[in-house]
């Protein structure tokens, strides 16, 4: 046992996206209570919810956030300046996101991110229990690529963080959802699991992921 | 005017007129590829599909960057074939200029232009045009609303960012009120999905990869907003990459260079680790790269169609990637024999239904 914090039932998710959808609906299934928040008003998030992540409760981003466990942010990442950093004080924070020009636009403070754009996301809303994982797999692979424990084509994830309690707490999760999970004992690891990295959606094994990233992480040692 | 009707089946043909290696490895001027897809929409039409759908790109080895041009030249080619775009990245378009083109494409076939709109996957068009990515979201929805008013409501008053106010506009040549049919494609966001059910538009789901499950719940979104935003029930539809051969081993072998080569170009760009065999074979055993021989590729069809609620399918052969005679000749199987065997699997004649 791990023990330092308790095991997370309530997990709220930032972001009503592709991303943020399939990660609510793989820990409904994994029997994790889910709230949803969208960038306003629930309403707009309900419909969502109901039809694509089953069993996930829409809230304001405030309420959700009050209560988890969890928070997971799955948005995109030109919208974090949207985010009230106050929500996220003190909660152990999952950054599943991944920069995106397409999609972002250049923006330079993640273009020079030579730590990885966590540590950026870290910095800019003040936080200091963020734990990096989810993002080096599609979204449309997060589903299908689950597995029970001990399956012979189980895959893994890699989860980064400087806290070990949070990251072991986040590491249950990931296990529990159907991967074999990581440590990185590091959040600026991060980087090595972002887009442009060896691991970045390759579907890799456990063993993949250690073999892959140990002879990165001792370089940066 | 509604058309496809929804329940209505329709099969099309896409392309992203690809420059590929002629049988000496060198490559076939862009000049060639053109006239060549001008050949493969007249094949389409004589496989007896539905219609013909040309992307948009700015990029080394891709000759589609004026679909508008290459359709007028295959609507006097052809009769029937409906000419469309697949997709029409509207975000970095001027909704009049595109207004002005498809009115004109619809005047020259006789009413056969449609297109698909979205904001695009690949990225160039943005400095290309001089738009700024910060603003992806906002272009879309801006152009989006205004070349919906130019199809549905002239004369138009509208003002926004991005181009001069409009006031008491009317442009030629008129269209009337719906006659175009505009897709909204997307690949998968659920605020796209909601949008196009705010605008009233039918759906296309863009598929790449992955299983097709994935777009079962953004279908039924899709319909249940289209219902609570009060606008009546519009079509589904796919539109997927395939290669079709004598045998599913023919098809499968034949494929996997083309296809793991085009993503593993793809993947330095985007941040993409290598394109491995795996995933290759998950995609078409899940149906979203259709590959194989014509009955498979016919059941799994039916079956994706079944499982999304879908009743357009818009197939680009060969990857668009492989030569001219590759192309032509998955049309042909695509035209000839599968679509009627997934017409068959998905509506069975009016005695097959008694019986069941």
């Amino acid at each position: 046992m791990t023990g330092g914090i308790d095991p997370i039932r309530r997990v709220s998710i930032l972001g009503a996206g592709r991303v943020g959808t399939a990660l609510a609906r793989t820990l409904v299934d994994a029997g994790y209570q889910v709230t949803l928040a969208g960038s306003g008003d629930p309403e707009a998030v309900e419909m969502i919810a109901a039809f694509t992540a089953p069993g996930a409760r829409a809230r304001w981003a405030r309420d959700a956030t009050s209560d988890a466990d969890l928070v997971v942010l799955a948005l995109p990442l030109h919208r974090l300046p949207s985010l009230d950093p106050t929500i996220l004080a003190d909660r152990v924070v999952v950054d599943a996101m991944n920069y995106w020009p397409p999609v972002d636009g250049i923006i330079a403070r993640f273009e020079g991110a030579r730590h990885g754009t966590s540590i950026e996301v870290r910095d800019v809303l003040g936080l200091d229990r963020l734990v990096k994982t989810f993002n080096h797999t599609g979204y449309h692979d997060l589903e299908p690529d689950r597995r029970e424990r001990g399956h012979p084509d189980r895959l893994g994830m890699a989860v980064a963080g400087d806290d070990a309690d949070d990251v072991a707490a986040v590491v249950e999760v990931v296990e529990r959802i159907g991967y074999d999970a990581v440590a990185l004992q590091r959040l600026e690891f991060g980087r090595l699991i972002q887009p442009g990295g060896a691991i970045f959606g390759a579907r890799p094994t456990a063993d993949d992921i250690r073999r892959t990233l140990r002879p990165l992480i001792q370089r940066a040692a | 005017m509604s058309d496809p009707r929804p329940g209505a089946l329709h099969f099309g043909i896409g392309t992203f007129a690809f420059q590929y290696d002629d049988a000496h490895g060198d490559p076939v001027p862009g000049s060639q590829v053109l006239r060549d897809v001008v050949e493969e929409a007249v094949a389409a039409e004589q496989a007896g599909l539905d219609s013909f759908g040309i992307a948009e790109h700015y990029r080394r080895g891709m000759m589609d960057s004026a679909a508008p041009v290459v359709l007028a030249a295959i609507a006097s080619r052809t009769q029937t074939l409906r000419l469309g775009t697949a997709v029409t990245v509207l975000s970095t378009q001027d909704p009049v200029r595109v207004y002005n083109e498809f009115a004109t494409l619809d005047a020259v076939s006789a009413g056969r232009a449609q297109m698909i709109v979205g904001r695009g996957s690949a990225i160039e068009s943005f400095p290309l045009f001089g738009f700024d990515l910060a603003d992806y979201e906002a272009l879309f929805d801006e152009k989006l609303d205004l070349l919906m008013r130019l199809l549905r409501d002239q004369p138009v008053t509208w003002a926004g960012r991005f181009r001069p106010p409009l006031t008491d506009q009317v442009l030629e040549p008129p269209v009337a009120a719906g006659a175009i049919p505009v897709w909204a494609g997307v690949g998968g966001s659920p605020q796209s999905v909601i949008r196009a059910a705010r605008f009233g538009l039918p759906l296309m789901f863009g598929v790449i990869g992955g299983p097709l499950s994935r777009f079962v719940g953004l279908s039924r979104l899709f319909r249940q907003a289209a219902a609570e935003f009060g606008q009546v029930e519009q079509p589904v539809g796919i539109h997927a990459h395939g290669y079709l051969a004598d045998t599913d081993e023919e098809a499968i072998e034949a494929f996997w260079p083309v296809w793991s080569g085009m993503m593993n170009a793809e993947a330095p760009k985007r941040g993409w680790a290598p394109y491995r065999r795996d995933r290759f074979d998950a995609d078409i055993a899940a149906g979203s790269l259709l590959v194989g021989s014509a009955e498979t590729v016919a059941h799994r069809l039916a079956t994706g169609m079944q499982l999304v609620g879908a009743t357009r399918f818009d197939f680009v052969a060969a990857g668009s990637r492989m030569a001219h005679a590759d192309k032509l000749d998955s049309i042909r199987r695509f035209g000839t024999e599968v679509v009627p065997r997934v017409r068959a699997l998905l509506d069975p004649s009016p005695t097959e239904r008694a019986a069941r």
